[in-house]
Order: C-alpha cells, then structure tokens, then sequence
C-alpha cells in the first residue's frame, strides 16, 4: 500500500493544459508545449514544498485539518505573498465544470449588489471562548456524565451483542494501526496486542456503584410516579445521558416486570409510563437496546393486542396507548432487525398469525392491536395483509353495529377498529387502485366498509393532488449536468443579472444527490424533481415525506410554502397560490429536500415542467441560515 | 595569569558564538548573522568568555567593560559569579568530554598551526587578532584594556592591522590565512558542535554556499549503473549472516538518499525517478516523511535551497556498526571494486564502529529513525549534572492559624512532612548536582519565599500516587474556540490558565475565584498610602476585576505560552518571529523579543525565572534573560525545527524537540550540546522532565512516548498506545506516574516508577548505549480516559497531584 502511494506521490504533477489555461487567463497565449511540462513540474514541486510546510502550522495548530490560513503562513515562510480572502475556514469557493472535453475548477465570482448587504441584518455575533471544567476521572474512574464518552460506544455494545468474543475495551481498537506504523518490527508488537486482550475480563455483572444506584432509584420512581413534571425530565435523562448502558439490563426487567403485573391489574396510567420509558431508552443514541429486546419487545406486544388493559374499557382510551405502542413496535423493526434476528419478520408474522386466528369472539380490542400493530409495519404490509381481510373485517363490523343485542363496549370496539382500518387502508387504496372511485365499485370490493372508504379515498386523492400542485410549483427543474449539486453559503445574489445555469446554488451547505442526471430545460419524464420544501422544526423529517407521497395531509407543505419563497429565492421561483394558511414565515426551519423519481409519483407526473426563475427582493433572512448551517438535521432523503 | 593560559582555555571552551560559525547548512539565508551584525550579543559573550577564563578578572576591568556595553550591567554580576566555578567544574567538563576528538577541517588547519607555532608569537598573533576584532567594533576603550594587560605595544596593533584590514564578514573558511577576528573565531570553534559532524565551514554568509555544498556530488558514474549497485549491495546484505543483515541494513536508507540526489544532482531525471521508484519501498516506514520531500525533489535547480537536501549533505548520516560488520561491508565493496558506493560512504557517512556482538534489528529500530541516523556514542559521554539545585533554606514560620484549622490529628502529621521535605533537601548536596551557582540565578524576593512557604503546605497535603492510587482528573474544555487554541499554561500553584489563539490573542483566566485585576494607573499609586500593610492590595483597581483577560499584541498564532514562576509575568510565542513578555499585573505587553525572524514554535521560563529559552523554525533555540533584548545563548545544531523547548528543573541545563526527531541537551553554561537522543519516528512534540531531574519524556507524532535517562545518555523505555500525536506530557509531583495527552483524545497515565526501578544500568549497556527495551507498555499503562471530542493539549499537576488537563473541543 505504501508503496504504492509513494509512487503515486512521485508522479503526480501538475496537468500542462492547467498551465495553458493560466497562461492564457494572464493573456499569453500559444504557450509551447515544452515550456508547459517545465512549468508544470516547477509548479507542482513548489505547490509540494508549501504544502508540506503549511502541515507543519497545522501541526502546531494542533489540528487535523489544515486550513487556508496555515497555506498562508507557509507562503510567508518563503518570503511570498499569501493568498487573501480564503479565510472561511470550511468553505472552499471553487467549483468544478466540464464541458467541450475540458475539466476546469474555477472561483466564482458573483456580482453583489451592496445595498443587499447593507440591508441585511447583521448574523449574530459567535460565542466567545470559555472554559468549562469537568471531571475527566476521579481516582481513576471515569464518571458516566455528559460531559465524557459513554462508556461503551454503541458500535461497541453493538460488537458485543452480536458478536461477543470480539470484545475490545474503548480506545485499543485502533492500536494495531500506529503500532505497524510507527515501528518497523512487528513481531513485539504482535505480541503486545495479545496480552492486552487476553487480559479483557468479558463484561458479565453490570455492578452498578452507589450513585448509579440511586440515580436508578430516583429515575424508577419518577417515571412511574405521580408527578408528570419529574417525569418528563426523568425521561429526558433516559432519552439523552451517556451513562446508562450499565443500568440498562435493569431497566429492561423494570419494565418488563411493571408490564406484566400492570396489565393484569388493568393499571393503564403505568402501562403508559412504562411505554414512555421504552420510548426514551430507543430514542438514547449511545444505547444499543438489542440485547434486552427479548424482555422489551414481550412488553410493548402485550400493550399492542392485550384483551384488556384498563379497568373501564369503554370510558379509558387504552386506543392510544395501542397505538402508541404499536409505532414503537415498528420502530423497533426498523431499527434492529438485521438477518440474524429478523425482528422485523417475526413480528410481521406473529401479527399475522395472531389476525389470522382471530374470530367471532375475538375481543374488538385485541383485533385493533393486531391491526394497529400490522399497520404501524408499511403499506406493505398494509396492502397485502389488511386489504384482503377489509371485507371480513367489515362484515364484523357491520354484525355489531347494526346488531341488536351488542353491548356498548363491543360498539366502541368496533367503531375504533372501523377508523383505523379506514384511515390506514385510504391512503394506500389511493395508490394501488386507479380512478375513478365509485362507491358501488368499492362495496363491492370491500363489501361493509367500501362506500365509507371509497369517501376516504376521495379525500386522500384531493389532498394529494393539492399537495402536488404545490410541490409541482415549488419544484426545481435543475439545469445540472452532475448529479451532485455543489450547494454554496451566497444566497445573495439577488441582482437579476443572467445567472449561470449550469450551477445552482442553494444557500446551505447541503450536498444533495440525485440517482439520475436532470436534463436541462426540458420536461422529460424521468428527470428527476427535486422538492425543496421546509417543514418545522420540531416535526420528524420522515414522516412529513411520506404524507407528502401518500398525499394524505396537505397541512406542512401549504403552511411552509411562504417560507420556501423568502428563502430560497434566488434559485426558486414559488408561484405561491396561496391559501389562507399562508402564515408568516417560521424563524426555525429545516429544509427536506425529496427526490422523487418519476414512479413514485404518479400524479405529479404530468404537471412537471420548468419552471421560470424569478427573483424577488426579499431579504433572506438571518436567522433562519444560521440555523440551517447548525442544524444536523438536515437531511436529504430519497423515498422510493 | 598568562596569556598562554588564556588561550588553551580558550580552545578548550568554545563560546558559543561558534555554534553560528560552524553550522553552514543550519542557519537559514536571511538571518544567519554574521558576526558583526550581532556583535554586541556576540561580544557579550565573547567578554564573558575572557573574564571566565582569563581569570585577570578585577572589578575595574570588568566595571568598564560592562559600561562599554552599556546597560548591560547585570551580565557584571553573572560574570563575576561565573569566574569562581569555571577554573575546576568547568575543566572537569572539558576532561570528559571528547568533542575535540572530531576536529572540523577550518578548526584543524587553523589549529594545527597554531600547535606549529607554539609560543609567544602565535599567542600574540591571537590576541592581535581579538583587539583588532575589538577595535573594529569601537570598543577602544576594551582595547586599551588589554593591550595594557598584555603588555603590547601601543603600535603593534597598527601594524598589524594593515594585515588584517580584511574584513571577517563574508564568514572566512578554513582556508583564509590572515589573521583576523574570523579566523580567530574559527580556532575558538575548534570543537565543532557535539552533534554535528558536518565539516566546518565556517560559512556565516547570509546565503549557505549551496554550490560548495553541492558539488560533491559532482562526481558521478554512469547512471545507468546506479540502479545495478544498489541491487547488488542489496543482494550482498541479505545474504549475508542473520546477526549482521540487521546492522548492515541501516545502510541502505543513506545510501539510497545520496544516490538518488547524486543523479538527480546530474540532472539524470529519468533515471532518478526510476532508481526512486524502484527502491524506496524498501526504505523503513519511518522515513516516509523525507522520502516524500526527495520524491519531489527531481531537478538540480530544486535542490537549491531545499533544507531537507541540505541537512543531509551537511550533515553525515551517522551508524553504529560492529567493527565485524563493518569489515564484512568493506571487504565486499573492495572485492567488487564498488567505488560508487564506496566514495558515498567515505563521504557521507558517518559509521561509528564499535567492538562487540552485532545489535539486534529491535535493538536498532529503537534507536534509529532520525533525520541524520543515531547520535554518536561520544556524544552522549560528557557529564550532566542532573541534580537539583540546594532548595534555599526558608524558615517555615508556625503559623498558628492554619494549625488551628487542622483538628489535633492533623498536627503531629504535618510537621514530620515538612521537616521531612525540608532536611533531606537541604542538608546533603546531591553529588549529580551542578553547583548552587553554577549560572547565577536571581535572588530570591520576599514573595518568592512566602510562595515557597505555600508550597511546602501544600505539598504536605499531597496525595501520594502510585499503581494503586491513580489521580483524579479534571479537564479544563475551552468551548468556542474552533479548533483555534493553539497553547495552554496553568501556573505552578494552578491558580491561572492561560491560552494562546490561532487569531493572535492570548488570554488568561482565573481558576480561581480570585479575580483578575489590573495595577492602577500612575495617577491613582501616587494616592495610596505607600506604608499601608496591604499596599499590594491597594494598588489594585476593583475595577478591572475578571475572571479572565485578552492580551494583544501578536500578528500570527500563538504557538507557546509560559507563566514565570512569580506569576508576574507571561511569555508568548507566536507565528510572527516574536516572543512577547506579558505583565500579568499591567496585562500589558513589556517587551518584543526579536531574535527568531521565522514562526517561533515554544517557549518556556526558567524554573527560578529570569531565564527563558524559545526554540523556532530557524532551527535554534535561543536562551534569554527577561532584562536583556538579545539572546545570551544560541543552541545551534538541530537540522530542522525546533518544535519544544524545555528547562531543566535546575535550569543549567535546557532540552530541545525538532522536527529531524532528534532532541539534544544543551548545558546553559557553555552554550554545548551534551546530549542527543535518537529513537523518536516523527517530529517531536512535548518534552518533560521528571522532577528529579534524572530522567525525561518525549512525546511525537508517531504517538510514542519515550523516557531517557539523561545521565547515562540511554533510552529507558517505550510506552506504546496513544494512536496520534502526543501533545502533552507531564510528570507527577513525586515522579511516580506519568501522564501523556493527545491528539487521539485521551489522557493516559503510565507508571513511571516502575518503569525507571526496570532500568538495568549496567556497564555494557552504559558503555555501549546498546538497549533492550521490553516491551511492557501494556503493563505500563495504568488508565486511559476518552474525552468526548476534545485534544488533550496541556496537562498540569496541582501541587496536591490532581491532574489538569485543558484542550479545545472539536465539534
């Protein structure tokens, strides 16, 4: 490998047609091909030196990462003038192009129209530097606090679940690596390696120290105690320290155990708790839960399709606590299956399985559980599960509301099982089945519940089409060679001149990828449509993409439009229809970029189309790219 | 006394001033001074030369040469302090040390003819040659001096001068015959530097002669042949005996480097890349860095002026080879008529021969891995006087408060410590210590004694660390710095943090809820009642109080920091060429220290204060006294940077880190390099020493740490884990353990103690600097504690060992 790279390192040199490009830039031209390779080896010589020393002031800048200013100060070094204005620390301002057989990087420089800046408000000023002081070890212990490293990262309780000879303690793994390098013996330290991990006890007993106790003590009671405050912040720690993988198998039989005797007691208020935890522990990045799952997974499944799990079952809504626990299920799925344990399956299939068994004398709420759970799973599942029982389930339903002698809790029963079953089944019936919906069509289909649904699906479609109506306007035909769009920090440049079309600019750091090269300008089919669109903040990115595909909820997309308009409006042009919720827009915002290839979105189809770019005068507001440039949660996802 | 003394003295103790003389391919083009553009620091040493060995040392001579130098009467004192110990601690050093055996071309000729022309007129000639150097520099008055002191003719010096009136400035060689001050400089610098066996030049040109340099490798073979030597060398060593392959191996890296530059000195460029490409996957891993700075390297015109280039031709790459092997090499070469390679090795090579068994391929790859190959054995012969200083004997007074703070269990405790602490320090002279005043250091005040007074408390107080007993950490996180912290210092008694920025700033924080606060302004002093008992107090403004302060002043990152032992004062180093020295009381910038004109990359005060020592990308490190503008001291000798700088806790001596992965002890005395450690495989970046002064740690970017034993010259251990650059080092108060920080984000903490009580000090092994190192790092290691994403930069321990740690985070 080494040798390799040194070879590499030797050879490479400048290309002669950048020196031509230069010299021709300065305005010589015809430029011999001799001078050319003398130049270019010249060149990149003196390139090498400089960067080799510009490591050096990264090297004593104590970083990893070398920046323009430790260039700079290599220039110095050797009596040149450095290069000003690259100081931005991450923001590397050239951009690439390709065309008639020549590859170019190239800086790019804007016309800014300075009453523009003027106007801009000033960003907020960055934090100055402080010290913050913590206990890194205390007599050679390091306390499980915020502030430090979990004690066992995830991939390592990960390693350990799934393969657990392989344990390795924190900060050995990497030790083969720089010993190889540093050193030209191997054999030592082979050796070395060894005994460090023939020493390694495998971890069994979680021995839990005075103070874990008692935070296990404490965060026990408030979680199913009677204050809610104390709970929510309970749950919180759960759902964010470090520290807690030594408590988790204890945790995991807290709750196993509070679930098995709370649903024999009928006790939803602590069904409901105890879910919560489960809830905040999934949510807890350094935790890897695979391991207890045997315990938690029993418990959220009895929460899912118990026959009953509260003491009055006509007046308490245990419905959500159903529902609640069924996403958790299916978050689980998602989240730790893998093809050793097929969580994913085996759920799939004891919901089947439990459905399939289900009859006359099933209880309304142990079906809707099974249903729920089921649903919660994907419209796959949806599709090939739940459809073909709609008509069973609706005669059912039919039995008891139309029956007589039906007690009122078999009524509440089947009404929620009803709306469940219409609200999950609209939706996908609005994909698979092609219009139009007639009601006889669907009572026939579905038989009970077919003109109910058939309204439902309606519904969705309207909402749907609306939706794409505005995501068709908000749609960017990006006249991009690459699939990769180089997105810059300038959302400036609001000056009208002719822009160039070959790169756009999205004022974010966001690099979004598209399976497929757009064409430019034209409204060919299989370009692929990007839909910039914000959404709040607070709301999870992913389900907001799925009800924009599903087209079920309207609501984000129309509310956020406006938004859309005064912040990306030097590349999009928003023709906002708007409607009345148009509200002002948000300081906070998150910004999802979807690519839908054209299969997934069959009612958009026909409507793509370039869309002109306009520019308006709004001044792009401060806040919300500070925010954008901090926020991790920016994403770029893809549904298929 | 005679002046036949004063001269044999003189060749015996090179200033050092020669270091700048000897040393053409170290100084870098535009501030290798020459001699007179630095005379007046040169003179000052070069005075305080003649009076330490002259010993014709009265106080009116010295009182006006001091005037002549004007404002620099304090070097008076250190003169006159310096004259007692020099005639036998001196000597003694001198006995020892073999330097001489390594006579550089200038120095030999210039001496052999002296030793021709023993006797008066030689001697005179010398001294003719000094008051010339001095007369040119005005300094008439020092002439008259002397000339009356030897008792020279008024007229002599006219005569003479005619002769001379060749000016000394374009650095004369070896071979310039007048005698004027240069050459008489270069006799002083008879012992070339201990460490660099480069041939003197004398070359103190601003420009290093890179032609001379270079045309050695004008000589040349068919180049088509090159290839065909190396692999026939190549077949040679591996064939050859299992104990020697290791040893004759180390050839190869050398001689693939001169080959490939004599071809590419040729301007043979097809066949050098070739040659390159196909040989330097064999070379040691470790020397990847350099290898990548030759491959670029592929035109003569490059080579001008590369510096990497110019170490190894000024520089012999330096072996150790058994005297079997080394016959078994020169016997092939004869046999193969193999003069190519055979000139290379005679030129440019370095082999310290050695009786005795063959070492080992560990035994090599732990001392091997620098820019210019090992140190030679003689080079780590002379004596170090690695003992503390005599603690001065300070009254600890009863204070009755604190006792009655403490309940009455504490009582009989604390007073055994203390007199404990107090007596064996102070009653018997460590016999490896230098004299108490072998360089004067500054006297202590009344508040260095009360500081002292706190610091035996509390070190009462401390708790005693070992294996079973690992320190508490408390990490110091600087939020918001993106990634521009670039220097970190706490003081002695942790009370201060300081940090040095990559925009130039430095700032400093109380950790203490002591707050920061400025002296008042003139106006306001002359207010305060100046008899008041708490006149420190007084004269300070509520004001200013903080928790922290920005200090401006630097126009580049601030690569090191160091707080006086007094807490009065702050120094700084930074990319601008300049260190800084900060009053902590005015939080005002006092002075510029100009000296290094590249980016200085550490500085650190000494541990009495008063001295300080800054080492920088020009190679040397420079000793400083706070009341002097130009450095007393030059330590020339690296062949790169000099990345750290540290002090040895009984400051005579000062240890240097560089980027050739070398680091060399020099004695503050002499101005000599004493020691040269060899093993470190990237640039090194922390030094320590214990706090017994015997031993030292070096940490690099290789991610090792290495511990020597100064005193018998030899690595001592190899403490393997960190997995990037190690950026700090520390020692506990009680040398028991020993903490390391790095760029991998994590504190480890090694048990030093075990790892000096394994040290087998034999006579073999001291004789020979052949070491078996054992791998026990593992065993060594007794914590490593992540951070969550934070370097760890600095690390400090309290006076109660708690360990500090400070580092920015990186998001």
């Amino acid at each position: 490998m080494a040798e390799e790279r040194r070879q590499k390192q030797c050879s490479v040199t400048l290309p002669t047609e950048s020196m031509k490009a230069m010299a021709e830039s300065v305005g010589v031209g015809q430029l011999q091909e001799e001078s050319c390779v003398a130049l270019s080896e010249e060149v990149s010589y003196r390139i090498k030196e400089i960067a080799q020393d510009a490591l050096k002031f990264m090297h004593h800048g104590k970083r990893r990462k070398l920046t323009t200013s430790d260039i700079d100060n290599a220039l110095k070094l050797k009596n040149v003038e450095p290069l000003y204005g690259f100081q931005s620390q991450e923001f590397i301002p050239f951009r690439f192009a390709s065309g008639g057989g020549r590859e170019l990087h190239f800086y790019e420089e804007k016309e800014v129209d300075l009453s523009d800046i003027i106007n801009t408000p000033l960003p907020r000023v960055p934090l100055d530097v402080s010290l913050k002081a913590h206990w890194l070890s205390i007599e050679g212990v390091q306390p499980s606090i915020p502030e430090n490293p979990p004690p066992a990262t995830k991939e390592q309780q990960k390693t350990e679940s799934t393969e657990p000879l392989k344990v390795v303690k924190p900060g050995q793994e990497e030790e083969g690596a720089i010993q190889g390098k540093g050193q030209g013996a191997t054999a030592p330290d082979g050796k070395g390696k060894e005994k460090g991990s023939i020493r390694l006890k495998p971890r069994s007993t979680h021995e839990l120290s005075v103070e874990q106790q008692l935070y296990y003590k404490e965060i026990t009671e408030a979680c199913v105690g009677s204050c809610e405050a104390k709970r929510a912040e309970a749950l919180q720690s759960i759902a964010t320290d470090p520290g807690l993988y030594q408590m988790l198998p204890r945790f995991s039989t807290f709750i196993s155990e509070g679930v098995r005797v709370n649903v024999v007691q009928n006790n939803l208020a602590l069904l409901i708790y105890l879910m919560r935890m489960v809830k905040a522990l999934m949510d807890n990045p350094t935790l890897y839960l695979e391991k207890y799952l045997h315990e938690l997974i029993p418990a959220v499944v009895t929460c899912i399709v118990s026959k009953q799990l509260c003491l009055r079952p006509d007046v308490d809504n245990h419905w959500a606590l159903r529902d609640f626990a069924a996403r958790l299920m299916a978050q689980c799925c998602k989240t730790f299956s893998t093809t050793t344990n097929n969580i994913q399956i085996n759920t799939f299939f004891f919901f089947f399985r439990l459905s399939s068994w289900l009859d006359e004398k099933t209880q309304w709420t142990a079906r809707y559980g099974c249903i729920a759970g089921l649903a919660e799973l994907g419209p796959d599942v949806i599709k090939t599960l739940i459809l073909p029982r709609l008509t069973v389930e609706g005669s059912r339903i039919k039995a008891v509301m139309e029956g007589s002698v039906v007690s009122n809790i078999d009524k509440i029963g089947a009404e929620h099982v009803q709306s469940l079953l219409l609200k999950h089944c609209a939706s996908v019936i609005a994909k698979i089945r092609p219009q139009p919906d007639t009601v006889e069509q669907y009572r026939t289909d579905y038989g009970y519940l077919g003109p109910m649904l058939c309204s439902h699906v309606i519904k969705a479609r309207t909402q749907a089409a609306l939706q794409a109506q505005q995501v068709n306007r908000t749609t960017l035909t990006i006249t991009q060679p690459r699939p990769t769009l180089s997105v810059s920090q300038s959302g400036l440049s609001g000056s009208g001149g002719p822009r160039t079309p070959s790169i756009i600019k999205v004022p974010s750091s966001l690099t979004l990828m598209s399976p497929r090269p757009g064409t430019p300008s034209q409204p060919s089919p299989p370009a692929t449509k990007y839909i910039v669109m914000a959404t709040s903040a607070g709301t999870a990115s992913t389900q907001q993409v799925i009800t924009l595909s599903s087209s079920q909820s309207a609501s984000p997309v129309t509310s956020t439009v406006p938004s859309a308009t005064s912040t990306l409006q030097p590349l999009v042009k928003v023709e906002s229809g708007s409607g009345p919720g148009l509200a002002a827009s948000r300081p906070l915002q998150k910004y999802i970029v979807v690519s839908l290839p054209p299969s997934a979105s069959s009612s958009l189809e026909p409507k793509s189309s370039v869309l002109s770019t306009s520019v308006s005068s709004t001044p792009l507001d401060p806040g919300i790219k500070l925010e954008r440039s901090e926020s991790p949660g920016v994403s770029t996802q893809s549904p298929h | 006394m005679s002046i036949k003394v004063y001269l044999k003295k003189k060749k015996d103790n090179p200033p050092p001033l020669r270091n700048r003389t000897s040393r053409p391919g170290g100084g870098r083009a535009s501030h290798t001074h020459t001699c007179h553009s630095e005379n007046q620091s040169d003179l000052l040493i070069l005075r305080s030369q003649f009076f330490s060995f002259f010993n014709l040392a009265h106080a009116q001579f010295i009182l006006k040469m001091a005037a002549v130098q004007g404002g620099m009467v304090d070097e008076k004192e250190e003169v006159d302090i310096k004259t007692e110990p020099q005639s036998d601690g001196l000597m003694n050093t001198n006995a020892t040390d073999g330097r001489q055996l390594s006579p550089s071309p200038s120095s030999s000729s210039s001496a052999g003819s002296s030793k021709s022309a023993a006797g008066a007129p030689e001697d005179q000639q010398t001294l003719l040659a000094v008051l010339q150097f001095l007369r040119k520099n005005k300094l008439t008055e020092s002439v008259e001096i002397l000339r009356r002191e030897a008792g020279l003719p008024e007229d002599a010096l006219d005569t003479k001068g005619a002769d001379c009136s060749a000016p000394s400035s374009g650095g004369t060689a070896g071979g310039v015959d007048g005698l004027d001050a240069g050459s008489l400089l270069s006799r002083v610098a008879v012992s070339s530097s201990a460490g660099t066996p480069a041939p003197t030049k004398a070359v103190a040109d601003d420009q290093p002669d890179v032609s001379v340099v270079l045309s050695a490798y004008s000589q040349q073979g068919d180049p088509a042949l090159y290839k065909v030597y190396y692999s026939d060398l190549k077949k040679f060593i591996e064939s050859v005996l299992d104990c020697h392959r290791a040893e004759l191996s180390q050839v190869f890296y050398p001689l693939f480097v001169h080959m490939y530059l004599e071809l590419v000195y040729n301007n043979h460029e097809s066949e050098a890349k070739a040659f390159f490409e196909k040989f330097s996957g064999d070379q040691e891993c470790y020397y990847e860095d350099d290898l990548r700075v030759l491959s670029s390297l592929t035109k003569k015109e490059h080579m001008r002026g590369n510096e990497t280039l110019l170490d190894f031709r000024t520089s012999k790459f330096v072996l150790r080879i058994s005297r079997d092997s080394y016959q078994l090499l020169k016997r092939h070469l004869q046999e193969r008529q193999n003069n190519q390679i055979w000139n290379i090795i005679q030129e440019h090579l370095y082999i310290d021969i050695f009786d005795g068994m063959p070492r080992s391929k560990s035994q090599i790859d732990a001392m091997s891995g620098s820019l210019a190959g090992e140190a030679k054995r003689e080079a780590n012969k002379a004596k170090v006087y690695y003992g503390l200083l005599k603690e001065p004997e300070i009254e600890v007074p009863l204070d009755d408060e604190d006792e009655e703070a403490e309940n009455e269990e504490g009582k009989p405790k604390k007073k055994k410590p203390k007199k404990d602490s107090m007596g064996s320090k102070s009653k018997k002279q460590d016999p490896n210590a230098p004299l108490q005043n072998r360089i004067p250091l500054p006297e202590l005040k009344d508040s260095d004694k009360l500081d002292k007074i706190m610091y035996m408390k509390e070190s009462t107080k401390r708790i005693r660390l070992g294996r079973e007993n690992l320190p508490s950490i408390c990490f110091y996180t600087f939020l918001n710095a993106y990634q521009g912290l670039t220097a970190v210092d706490f003081t002695d008694d942790s009370s201060l943090i300081a940090g040095g920025f990559a925009d130039s700033t430095v700032r400093v924080w109380s950790v203490t809820p002591k707050k920061l606060r400025k002296v008042k302004s003139a106006a306001d002093l002359n207010l305060i009642d100046k008899e008041s008992d708490d006149v420190l107090e007084r004269i300070m403004d509520e004001k200013t109080a903080s928790e922290s302060k920005i200090l401006y002043g630097h126009s580049g990152p601030v690569y090191g920091i160091s707080f006086s032992p007094d807490r009065n004062y702050l120094l700084s180093c930074s990319e601008d060429g300049t260190v800084r020295l900060w009053s902590l009381l005015t939080f005002t910038c006092l002075v510029g220290y100009k000296g290094h004109n590249y980016p200085v990359w550490d500085t650190q005060f000494s541990p009495y204060g008063y001295y300080f020592v800054s080492g920088g990308h020009d190679r040397v490190a420079r000793l400083w006294a706070t009341d002097h503008y130009q450095p007393l001291r030059i330590f020339a000798g690296h062949l790169a940077d000099v990345t750290c700088t540290r002090f040895h806790p009984n400051s005579n001596y000062v240890v240097t880190g560089s980027s050739d992965r070398t680091i060399r002890l020099w004695d503050v005395l002499t101005g000599n390099c004493v020691r040269i450690f060899t093993g470190h495989k990237g640039p090194i970046h922390t030094l320590a020493f214990s706090p017994n002064g015997k031993f030292l740690a070096s940490g690099a970017t290789d991610g090792r740490v290495l511990l020597w034993d100064i005193g018998h010259g030899l690595m001592v251990s190899e403490l393997k884990g960190h997995t990037d650059t190690v950026y700090a080092l520390r020692f506990s108060r009680d040398g028991e353990l020993l903490a390391s920080g790095s760029m991998d984000n994590t504190v480890r903490l090694w048990d030093a103690a075990k790892a000096f009580d394994d040290l087998e000090t034999d006579d073999f092994t001291a004789a020979t600097g052949h070491i078996h190192l054992q791998d026990n790092s593992q065993e060594l290691l007794l914590g490593t504690y992540m951070s969550k994403s934070t370097p760890v930069v600095h690390l400090h321990f309290t006076r109660r060992n708690l360990l500090l740690a400070a580092g920015s985070y990186a998001a």
